[in-house]
């Protein structure tokens, strides 16, 4: 298992250029008011892998994840996905929301479906499309339920249900598992991690774990405070191929959160 | 069976108010308060007269037309309050002035404006009861949780769909709580209204009652009036009912 990260020192934003950029992120500036948020942002993300942005409260990862969902504008710069410049929401990017965003009065069936109702699917294809979805988040028996009725997982499963069943190239994901608790955290890790495989889209990923970030980016964007910057990019470069128990006890994965977790601190000083 | 815990001791309470009313009647200590048992028989009179029939027919009507416009406007009004700030801004003070206003002091006026007949009594229901529905239905567009907005058009809802398959319907607990108070204000207005214009439905028939005397039937119809409010109420009540279960949970 080889784990290699970038010096704060080496980095250079110009050298990061992948080979296939799904989504890029066009010196992106955002301003609430008299508050700056994000000062000119460039970053671009692969096909088939997952970004995770890390960083303090308040840098602005959530309004980040926003401006390339375009939900929010930005102030300045552009988002560019499949090479078309983003002017609000497309089909070919779906969000999932951190308090999950379900409607209550909706069984599991209809919030998963949602996606492809608003598309204008006939019940039955769409009802057979969740389906398969509900089935592959593992949530099969709970079609019928409303989410009050499911644990704080779970409805996140049918959040993540519901942008896997409308098939966008990205998926972003605003902390999707922090209403989760620890041992359903490792669980949903593993399952994000089949996913990404088996999907082969561009996941970007919002966490507040430096060890979650470690064990399932490709790559982590870590963020400097308000204004977000961006301040260092690490490829951490896990062997997921081992197993789950050996990899958090690896030197070379330690090393990255080590790494991730001082230059985090010397923010918070 | 909550349903049954609650009314049993209404109706129990109900019945024993009845038989002091009834003893208080027989003594014939006041000219007021004729036994429960005459008030009675005077109400399954008074139902099958032409005067009291014409009377609920008037009633009713001023009642349906004036709580139409008080949902057909004050939805829609309540609704644009919660999601446009300038019309929030516009209307906001008016309506809380007069959501706690004493409107039956503006009935007079509404008397000059509109004439001693049923377009008054139709304008005293709506003012009565629109704007505890603007209220309610703005407070209900400002709880829906700003996050199923952004799922909505994330999936690339119109404004439209937004408003029809998430805002109004998650709204709808608040907006229904609304309409039941709405609707209780309304019957509130229609004989407050009937009262003071004194020539038309209801209002008529107190003038005659109580100027004639005649006790039993004043009551009877009084009897009349609050069975009919706790009816309306209680048929809003259940449809609110049915949506409860989600409205309680999100
Ligand atoms: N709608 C808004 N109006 C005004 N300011 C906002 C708005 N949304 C976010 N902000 C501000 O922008 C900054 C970045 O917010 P954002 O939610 O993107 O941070 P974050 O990195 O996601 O934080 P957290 O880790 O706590 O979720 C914060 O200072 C926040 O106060
Ligand atoms: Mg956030």
């Amino acid at each position: 298992m080889s784990v290699q990260a970038l010096s704060k020192d080496e980095f250079d934003p110009a050298s990061v250029v992948t080979s296939d950029p799904v989504v890029r992120v066009e010196t992106i500036s955002k301003h609430y008011g008299t508050v700056e948020a994000l000062r000119s942002i460039d970053l671009q993300f692969e096909r088939g892998k997952l970004t995770t942005l890390l960083g303090p409260s308040g840098c602005g990862k959530t309004t980040l994840l926003k401006i390339i969902a375009g939900l929010v504008p930005a102030t300045s710069g552009q988002i560019v996905v499949n090479g078309r410049a983003v002017t609000g929401p497309g089909p070919e990017r779906a969000f999932v929301f951190q308090d999950f965003a379900l409607m209550p009065w909706a069984t599991v069936l209809r919030n998963v479906g949602f996606g492809l109702e608003l598309k204008g699917l006939a019940a039955a294809e769409r009802n057979r499309i969740a389906r398969r979805y509900i089935e592959e988040v593992g949530l099969q028996g709970f079609e019928d339920k409303y989410p009050h009725e499911l644990s704080g997982g779970m409805r996140q499963r049918v959040g993540i249900a519901r942008a896997f069943a409308v098939n966008a190239d990205v998926l972003l994901l605003d902390e999707p598992f922090s209403a989760v608790d620890e041992q359903n955290r490792r669980k949903f890790q593993e399952d994000l991690l089949r996913l990404v495989e088996m999907e082969r889209k561009t996941f970007i990923f919002v966490t507040h774990s430096i060890e979650e970030a470690v064990y399932v980016s490709d790559r982590i964007v870590l963020l400097s405070p308000r204004p977000g910057r961006v301040s260092n990019i690490i490829d951490p470069r896990i062997d997921r191929t081992a197993d789950p128990d050996d990899i958090r006890r690896d030197p070379g994965y330690l090393d990255v959160v080590e790494e991730i977790w001082q230059s985090l601190r010397h923010y918070a000083e | 069976m909550t349903l049954f815990g609650y009314r049993i001791p209404m109706m129990a309470s109900l019945i024993v108010w009845a038989l002091v009313w009834e003893i208080v009647g027989r003594m014939d200590v006041i000219f007021l308060i004729p036994p429960m048992s005459a008030i009675l028989a005077a109400g399954v009179d008074l139902v099958q007269t032409n005067s009291w029939q014409n009377a609920t027919w008037v009633t009713i009507r001023s009642f349906v037309i004036g709580m139409a416009l008080a949902i057909g406007i004050g939805v829609p009004l309540g609704v644009m309050m919660g999601r446009v700030k300038i019309i929030d801004n516009i209307f906001g003070l008016w309506v809380n002035i007069f959501v706690s206003a004493p409107l039956s002091a503006l009935v007079p006026v509404l008397m000059i404006l509109f004439g001693m007949g049923e377009a008054t009594i139709v304008v005293t229901v709506f003012l009565f009861a629109v704007w505890i529905i603007v209220l309610d239905a703005r407070a209900g567009v400002m709880q829906v949780p700003p996050s199923l907005i952004d799922m909505a058009r994330s999936y690339g809802a119109s404004q439209a769909t937004i408003m029809r398959k998430i805002i109004l319907v998650s709204a709808l607990p608040e907006i229904l709580a609304g309409i039941r108070i709405g609707v209780i204000r309304g019957v509130k207005g229609v004989v407050i209204g009937q009262i003071l214009v004194a020539v038309i439905g209801y209002g008529e028939l107190f003038e005659l009652y109580s100027r004639s005397f005649d006790m039993e039937r004043f009551w009877a119809l009084t009897l009349v009036l609050f069975a009919a409010a706790m009816v309306l109420s209680a048929l809003v009540e259940n449809a609110e009912k049915r949506i409860e279960y989600y409205a309680g949970a999100r």
